[in-house]
């Protein structure tokens, strides 16, 4: 039997090809299908993340909320700067430690990806960390990743998570980040952290994200340093640095820096 | 020549510090502006500059750069390159004159076309802001701007597309899908474009080999590019790849334009390097350029100017290098630049004019993210617009959904809905060859086909195996 050819299309790639016509149009399954995947991108960008599930699920943790300087979703998005730091009389909150590790999770740009994966990364990642002094937990509203220099270094942490919602795609709404940085401090670079990202369902899984956390804290505290130089050091390749070695940026970048 | 702007509405005087300012304080309200803390305070204010801005001689701009001579080599490339002679018709028109002199109906293509070399971008961003959403189309339909390399792109009456098949991980097989899913709705006739997910120059000759193969087994008479940076590209031809244009992101000023790590002589290298594979069958435009909005201030080099005033900038980077294509990548920067439908639609409008006044062959990424306010329906609006504006090209991926980069832009269908809706054709080597291949009816139009069309099985058949 001869082959449909647009099946084969369809199976050469993941993009939305041979989607058929109406006319010049979407076939209008295909039309609803695109408009639930960018609602559901919509209502992960725009959800408020239920912190009082995720205390609950990281009981009996030590947990303490926080807020950035923006007050609001509209600003957040507005206003990337605020999200950078933390509203005035936040930083009272927090113990000033010192801890080896403090895990920030912060909303990001999805609750979903927060609500889902977040509080179980957090809990295998430590158990991945016996004899390592851990921070409590920070839960971040309105948070860029820069957040968590402020937070560390009022914790006075050696090494700062922030585990965070990314910008959601079409593909998956859901996906959350982590980034790593040695001796928090406000103004720090991208290219002093390192970033694993793609965490979701259909993308790293959390216990193996949980390996590579738990790699790369050992092994920034053992060499002293994250970023481009912990990647060099990295036995495996897909471990990332939030900045490339060389100094191009594309105009068209991947979307996973959206929420630093 | 300094002095502070004023103009005075019912008693109250608003009183504008210098030309950045004024410029500034007149643009549409924008949230990067706001981010930068230069976009006027009240809507008031904001008309205010533009009154004031009305009543401002275009030679001003000339007398007086608004980022100096001696520090940024993008204001030297304007002012020396600057058309004594083509400028004179306008000569002693202020901004607000200018407007009407572009509106009028005897400022026709050939009149706006030998006005270009005469036009600065700031010229063309200050009248901008004195313009409509209407004027901005009205006024950038009648330019015409011809660019060829196999295909002819920009003449009357065409609508040209790049197809973009992206894959995460630019798997050849996942592009070859996309690509002959777009050559199957007459896309690609601008250029078959890739933003490579690894730039690095294996991978860049990889993938410009794979597509040359490509056009080579259907002959399709377009050009390929791999969007890598410029350095790799020079080292792509040096390796002898199959390399038809060179693609490099610029900005408007030095600053910006050393984030991107790039210099005006660093293209100028890269512009004889491709010249030097006369590899175009009908012409030698050979470089391809995205802008947008936005992209200065977020590397910090804007210099405080507005950052609508500030891409027009790079449009006179572009049209040193004789270019194919640019488009602007309107919605792709996110929120804090362009922070809604409204927004982008008046950015890429805005865009589109600049370019085309100063007769730089513009195109448009029509398109969005999911942290931006706007849908599917709003590129559906700012596609049509335009279109109307006679835009050069536009970009088009598969079901408008890019899954490398995570953002949305134009579909297939939208491109070719476009072109049956308005009667606009594709370049007409690119539409001889649709012909050849089957892909068009009587009128000229892309018929949807059964799985059993001799149209789908030889494309796909052949172009899957290849």
């Amino acid at each position: 039997m001869r082959e449909d050819p647009f099946e084969l299309l369809r199976r050469m790639t993941r993009a939305r090809v041979a989607l058929g016509r109406a006319g010049d149009g979407l076939p209008t399954a295909a039309k609803l299908e695109f408009q639930m995947a960018h609602a559901l991108a919509r209502d992960a960008v725009w959800g408020k993340v239920n912190f009082d599930g995720i205390a609950e699920a990281l009981a009996p943790r030590d947990v303490i909320e926080v807020t950035s300087a923006a007050p609001d979703r509209a600003s957040y998005l507005r206003r990337p700067d605020l999200g950078r730091r933390l509203a005035a009389g936040e930083a009272s909150k927090l113990p000033s430690g010192p801890f080896d590790v403090v895990f920030v999770i912060a909303d990001g740009l999805s609750a979903d990806a927060v609500e889902s994966h977040a509080a179980g990364l957090v809990i295998a990642t430590v158990a991945r960390l016996a004899g390592l002094s851990i921070g409590p937990i920070v839960l971040a509203s309105q948070a860029r990743v820069a957040l968590g220099d402020d937070v560390g270094a009022t914790m006075r942490a050696r090494l700062v998570a922030v585990l965070i919602g990314e910008r959601p795609g079409l593909s998956a709404a859901d996906s959350l980040g982590v980034y790593l940085t040695l001796h928090p401090a406000p103004g720090l670079r991208d290219s002093a952290r390192n970033c694993i990202s793609n965490i979701h369902g259909h993308g790293l899984s959390a216990d193996r994200a949980a390996d590579k956390l738990a790699w790369l804290v050992r092994e920034a505290l053992r060499l002293g340093v994250t970023g481009i130089g912990l990647k060099e050091a990295a036995p495996d390749a897909a471990l990332e640095t939030t900045a490339s070695p060389t100094p191009i940026i594309h105009h068209k970048p991947t979307g996973a820096r959206d929420h630093e | 020549m300094t002095g502070a702007f004023r103009a005075r509405h019912r008693g109250e005087t608003h009183v504008f510090e210098d030309l950045r300012t004024l410029l500034a304080c007149a643009s549409p309200r924008r949230s990067g502006d706001e981010l930068a803390g230069i976009a006027a305070d009240s809507a008031a204010r904001r008309v205010a500059a533009r009154m004031a801005l009305a009543d401002v001689p275009l030679r001003r701009f000339l007398d007086e750069p608004l980022i100096p001579y001696e520090t940024d080599e993008v204001t030297r490339l304007i002012i020396d390159s600057h058309d004594a002679a083509a400028f004179a018709p306008v000569a002693s028109l202020t901004v607000g004159e200018l407007r009407e002199w572009l509106m009028a109906w005897d400022a026709d293509a050939e009149r706006l076309a030998a006005l270009a070399p005469g036009l600065t971008p700031e010229m063309v961003a200050a009248v901008s802001k004195l313009c409509g959403n209407g004027d901005l189309i009205t006024i950038a339909a009648k330019c015409r701007v011809v660019t060829r390399f196999r295909s002819t792109i920009g003449l009357h009456g065409r609508l040209s597309s790049r197809l973009q098949p992206n894959d995460p991980t630019d798997d050849p097989q996942a592009i070859a899908a996309g690509t002959l899913d777009g050559l199957l709705f007459g896309m690609g006739d601008a250029v078959i474009g890739i933003n490579p997910a690894t730039d690095n120059v294996e991978a860049c000759i990889h993938l410009l080999t794979m597509l040359d193969e490509l056009r080579l087994t259907f002959e399709v008479p377009t050009q390929s590019c791999v969007l890598s940076h410029v350095t790799t590209s020079i080292q792509a031809i040096e390796r002898g790849a199959p390399l038809d244009l060179v693609f490099q992101s610029i900005a408007g000023t030095e600053a910006a334009n050393a984030g991107f790590g790039v210099t005006l002589a660093l293209l100028a290298e890269a512009q004889e390097a491709a010249l030097s594979l006369k590899r175009g069958t009908i012409g030698s435009n050979v470089m391809y350029f995205e802008t947008g909005q936005g992209a200065a201030l977020s590397a910090d080099a804007h210099h405080g100017l507005d950052q609508q005033t500030v891409e027009a900038r790079a449009y006179a980077v572009a049209r040193a290098f004789s270019p194919l294509l640019v488009n602007t990548v309107v919605g792709f920067i996110g929120p804090e630049y362009l922070y809604d439908a409204k927004e982008i639609i008046r950015a890429g409008l805005e865009d589109h004019f600049c370019a085309k006044l100063l007769g730089v062959p513009m195109g448009c990424d029509v398109c969005y993210t999911n942290h931006a306010e706007a849908d599917q329906d709003d590129m559906d609006d700012l596609a049509l617009l335009l279109a109307a504006a006679n835009v050069n090209f536009l970009i088009a991926v598969p079901g408008a959904d890019d899954i490398m980069l995570n953002y949305q832009s134009l579909s297939h269908h939208d491109v070719m809905r476009l072109r049956h809706l308005l009667g606009r054709r594709p370049a007409p080597e690119f539409e001889a060859w649709l012909a050849r291949m089957g892909l068009l009816d009587d009128s000229g139009r892309v018929p949807p086909l059964p799985d059993s069309a001799p149209a789908v099985a030889r494309l796909i058949g052949q172009g899957a195996r290849a």
